[in-house]
C-alpha cells in the first residue's frame, strides 16, 4: 500500500497533472479562466479571497522550498534541521490560520449565498472542500510535529519528496513509519494533482508576472 | 509620424429620441446569453442621472481611467502594473452585480397553468442568476427613464460638478437629455493598459478595441479600469466581453448594429486618421480642459498631401485615406467643430464624439420672442434650458467655450435654413458670427439633417487580399468559443467544468439564449415536446409543430 501511494500514485498524479493542463490549455483554451464570483457577491469575496490567497502561496512557496531544496545546501549555509523545522511550523501555520479563515469564509459563501451556490459547478464546491481538508491535516501535522523538534522526520519527506523528484527508486521507504496524518496529508495532496486540470486551479498556471514587464498599450497587426 | 486610422462614431444627440432601438438591437445580436443578461454593449440614459452602472462617471468612486501624477507621467487610475497585482484576489473598484441590476425574468408558466382562482393569475419575478423569486426589482437597465426615480437619487450625477444641483430638482427648472453610450474604442484605452493577461488589444488597421477570449482568465482588472464600464464580467463564462463595434460589419464595409437600426438617424461612422506617435503626449496634457485640444490636435488632416504620403507610407490603404477625406466625423469633429469627446478628463482619448443637444428656451413664452445675446442676432446660450456647464462637465471636462460655439453653429445653421427654405432669402450675417461659410453650413445641412445613409456611413471595407485565407476554412467548423470543433459536443459530460444551470442544458450551446419575454422553463431544452415543455419562444425557436 505504502508502495503504491508513495511511489506509484506520485507519478500517476503529476503524469495527469501535467498531461492534463497541457491538454486543456491547448484543447480548450475558453474554459481557461480564475472563474472569479467576485461580480455576483463582492465583499466576502473580497475578505475571503485575499485571506485565502495570501495563506495559501505563502504554504505553497513553503512546500515547494522546503522539500524540493537538497537537504545538502541547507547544511551547507548551516541551518539546522530543528530550526528549519521550527521556521517551516511557524510559518506554515500563520499562514495557515490566514488561510483557514479565507477559505473557510470562501466555501460559506460558496455553500449558502444563493446567487453563488445557483451559479457554482461541482468541481467549484468540491475544490473549496479538498483544499479545506488538506489544510486541516496540514495543520494536524503540526501538533504532531511538536513532539520532535529536531527535523529528524522533516529529513524522511525532504528524502521523499527529492527521491520522487529525482526519480530514484525507494521513495516509499521513507514514509514507511511516519505518522498516518502524514500519509493521508500526502495522499490527500497528490489527488489534488491528479484532479487539478478537470478544476479552476489551472488558473495556477497564469498567474499574471509578465504583466510587470509589458508596456501599458497593445496593438495587434492584421494575421497575415 | 505614425499615422494609424481609426473608426470613430459621432452621435448627435439633439435627434436622438430615446427610443432604445439601438438597444435591443445590440442585446439581440450579441449579449443575448446566460452571464450576459444583465450586459448592455449599448444602452440609452436619460441624463440628468446616476446612469447604468449606478455613478459610472464618478471616479473617486470607481478609479477608472488614466490619473496624472506629479512626474507628468500618466498610469491607470486604479493604479500600477504593481498595485493592480495587488488587487487580483479582490478587486476592490470592481462594480457588483446590484450596481447594474440582477436580472430578471417572469413566471409567465404561471399565466397559463395556474387553476382557477378568485384572483387574476400574476407572473411575478424571477432573479436570471439565483432562480429564486425577487419580492421587488429595485433596478434595472433603464431604471431613471425620462427622469424616473426621485431627485435626490439623479442628483448624483457626477455632470453636476460645479454647479447648484438644487435648482435643478424644481419643477420649472427641470431638464432632460439622452445619452447613448457603447465602447469608446479609445485611442488610450485604461481596460488594456489594464489587463494583466494581456488579452485586450487595439486592431491596428482600424482601431476596435477587443478581448482574445482564449487569453482573458478573468483577472477582471478591465472592468474596474476601464472609466465608461464598458467592459462586462461574464459571469457564467468566467471572461470580460465588451463591444466589438460589429468589426465583422464593419469590414464588410457595413455600419454597427446600433448604427444601422437608428431610427432617429443620429449615428455617424467613418475614418479618422491620427498620430499614433502622440498619443501619450495627448493624454498627459496637465490641465484637463486641454485634453479636448490635445486630442483634436493628434488628428491629422487627410487631405494634406504630407499627410497623404505618410499615411501611404504607413500602410494605410487607398481606400481608407479616401475615406477619411469623405469621413463625416472629420467634418463634425475637426472642420464644424460640433462633435465632442465623451469625459475627455478620463485621458482615455475617447472615438465615439457627441453633438450636444440644443434644447427650447426657457422664457420663451413669457417675453414672445426669443431673448437674445446683448450683442448679436444669436439667442442667449445661458437661457436654454440644459445649463451649458452641464453640457460642458460631460463633454469637454467642464470647458464651456467649444460647447457653446457647437450649440451657437448648430443655431446658425437652423436660422440660415429657415431663412432659405422659409423667409426666402438666407440672413448670411448669423454664419458670420459663427465664423461660417455658406457652403460650409450647407454641407452640414446636408449631413446633420438630411443625414442620408451614404453620407452617415463611410466606412471603407477591410482588406481580405491582406488576410488569413479562410477558404481552408469552410466546412470545417462554424462559430465558436476558442473550442474550435473539440469540445462541447453532443457528449452531456463535460470535461472542463461548465456549471450546471437551473435553466437547463445551455452550456452545451444547445440553446444558450436568454429570454426576458418569455419563461426560460426549468426543462431540458432538448427534451422533446411533452407536457413538461416550457411555453417559451412561440413557435419562433422551434416550440411549434409539437
Amino acid at each position: 500500500m505504502d508502495f503504491f501511494l508513495f511511489q506509484i500514485f506520485p507519478y500517476i498524479a503529476i503524469a495527469v497533472f501535467a498531461l492534463g493542463s497541457i491538454l486543456r490549455f491547448d484543447r480548450d483554451p475558453y474554459s481557461w479562466r480564475s472563474k472569479s464570483s467576485q461580480l455576483l457577491r463582492k465583499k466576502q469575496l473580497v475578505i475571503g479571497s485575499v485571506l485565502f490567497h495570501l495563506g495559501i502561496i505563502t504554504i505553497l512557496a513553503g512546500h515547494v522550498v522546503g522539500l524540493l531544496t537538497p537537504i545538502a545546501v541547507f547544511d551547507a549555509i548551516g541551518i539546522p534541521h530543528g530550526a528549519k523545522q521550527i521556521l517551516a511550523m511557524v510559518a506554515g501555520g500563520i499562514a495557515g490560520v490566514f488561510c483557514f479563515v479565507g477559505i473557510v469564509i470562501l466555501l460559506h459563501r460558496r455553500l449558502f449565498d444563493p446567487r453563488i451556490r445557483a451559479t457554482s459547478s461541482f468541481s467549484d464546491i468540491a475544490v473549496l472542500i479538498l483544499l479545506l481538508m488538506q489544510l486541516c491535516l496540514g495543520m494536524w501535522t503540526i501538533t504532531v510535529s511538536i513532539h520532535h523538534l529536531d527535523g529528524h522526520e522533516m529529513v524522511k519527506f525532504m528524502e521523499w519528496a527529492q527521491h520522487i523528484a529525482t526519480f530514484r527508486g525507494g521513495a516509499h521507504e521513507y514514509l514507511v513509519d511516519v505518522a498516518l496524518v502524514f500519509k493521508l496529508h500526502i495522499t490527500l495532496g497528490m489527488f489534488i494533482l491528479f484532479v487539478w486540470p478537470f478544476t479552476r486551479l489551472v488558473h495556477v498556471f497564469s498567474a499574471p508576472v509578465g504583466f510587470v514587464f509589458r508596456p501599458y498599450q497593445i496593438v495587434r497587426k492584421r494575421e497575415t | 509620424m505614425k499615422i494609424r486610422a481609426q473608426i470613430g462614431m459621432v452621435m448627435n444627440l439633439d435627434k436622438c429620441i430615446g427610443c432604445h432601438t439601438c438597444s435591443v438591437t445590440c442585446k439581440n445580436v450579441w449579449t443575448s446569453r446566460e452571464g450576459m443578461e444583465y450586459a448592455w454593449f449599448n444602452n440609452v440614459e436619460t441624463k440628468p442621472g446616476v446612469g447604468f452602472p449606478k455613478e459610472w462617471e464618478n471616479q473617486e468612486k470607481w478609479n477608472g481611467g488614466w490619473h496624472r501624477g506629479k512626474n507628468g507621467k500618466i498610469h491607470p487610475k486604479q493604479g500600477g502594473r504593481w498595485r493592480i497585482l495587488a488587487k487580483i484576489f479582490g478587486n476592490p473598484d470592481m462594480p457588483e452585480i446590484d450596481d447594474y441590476y440582477e436580472p430578471f425574468t417572469f413566471d409567465y408558466d404561471h399565466l397559463q397553468k395556474s387553476p382557477e382562482s378568485k384572483a387574476m393569475p400574476t407572473a411575478r419575478p424571477r432573479s436570471l442568476i439565483s432562480g429564486e423569486r425577487m419580492e421587488k426589482i429595485k433596478w434595472g437597465p433603464n431604471w431613471e427613464e425620462i427622469l424616473g426615480t426621485e431627485f435626490e437619487h439623479r442628483r448624483k450625477d457626477y455632470n453636476f460638478k460645479d454647479m447648484e444641483e438644487e435648482m435643478y430638482g424644481e419643477f420649472e427648472n427641470t431638464f432632460m437629455m439622452y445619452l447613448p453610450r457603447i465602447c469608446e474604442h479609445c485611442l488610450n484605452p485604461t481596460c488594456v493598459a489594464s489587463c494583466p493577461s494581456g488579452s485586450i488589444y487595439k486592431r491596428e488597421e482600424d482601431g476596435v478595441v477587443l478581448i482574445d477570449q482564449d487569453k482573458c482568465r478573468g483577472w477582471r482588472m478591465c472592468v474596474s479600469g476601464c472609466p465608461y464600464k464598458k467592459i462586462y464580467y461574464n459571469w457564467k463564462s468566467g471572461k470580460a466581453e465588451k463591444c466589438t463595434l460589429c468589426y465583422p460589419r464593419l469590414e464588410n464595409g457595413e455600419p454597427t448594429v446600433c448604427s444601422e437600426t437608428c431610427v432617429g438617424r443620429i449615428r455617424y461612422l467613418g475614418v479618422m486618421l491620427y498620430d499614433a506617435d502622440r498619443i501619450e503626449e495627448a493624454a498627459s496634457v496637465p490641465n484637463e480642459e486641454d485634453l479636448y485640444e490635445a486630442q483634436c490636435d493628434i488628428f491629422l488632416d487627410p487631405h494634406d498631401p504630407e499627410v497623404i504620403a505618410q499615411a501611404r507610407k504607413d500602410g494605410i490603404p487607398e481606400n481608407w485615406i479616401t475615406g477619411a477625406q469623405d469621413s463625416p466625423i472629420y467634418k463634425m469633429a475637426m472642420d464644424w467643430k460640433v462633435a465632442l469627446p465623451l469625459h475627455p478628463e478620463y485621458r482615455t482619448l475617447p472615438m465615439v464624439w457627441y453633438i450636444p443637444p440644443l434644447s427650447p428656451i426657457q422664457n420663451a413664452v413669457e417675453s414672445g420672442k426669443l431673448p437674445l445675446a446683448k450683442n448679436g442676432i444669436m439667442p442667449d446660450l445661458g437661457k436654454m434650458r440644459i445649463p451649458v456647464k452641464y453640457l460642458a462637465n460631460l463633454l469637454t471636462a467642464g470647458k464651456e467655450e467649444p460647447v457653446e460655439l457647437a450649440l451657437k453653429r448648430m443655431m446658425a445653421m437652423r436660422a440660415y435654413m429657415r431663412g432659405v427654405l422659409v423667409e426666402g432669402g438666407p440672413d448670411t450675417s448669423i454664419l458670420d458670427e459663427v465664423g461660417l461659410t455658406e457652403d460650409l453650413v450647407k454641407d452640414m445641412y446636408k449631413i446633420m439633417a438630411l443625414a442620408n445613409y451614404e453620407d452617415r456611413y463611410v466606412i471603407p471595407t477591410g482588406h481580405r487580399e491582406e488576410t488569413l485565407d479562410a477558404y481552408g476554412e469552410s466546412g470545417a467548423c462554424g462559430f465558436s468559443f476558442g473550442n474550435g470543433c473539440s469540445s462541447h459536443s453532443n457528449s452531456d459530460i463535460e470535461l472542463f467544468e461548465n456549471p450546471k444551470s437551473w435553466r437547463g442544458p445551455s452550456a452545451s450551446g444547445k440553446d444558450n439564449r436568454v429570454n426576458t419575454l418569455f419563461s426560460q422553463g426549468k426543462t431540458s431544452a432538448s427534451g422533446g415536446c411533452g407536457t413538461t415543455k416550457p411555453s417559451g419562444g412561440g413557435c419562433g425557436s422551434g416550440g411549434c409543430g409539437c
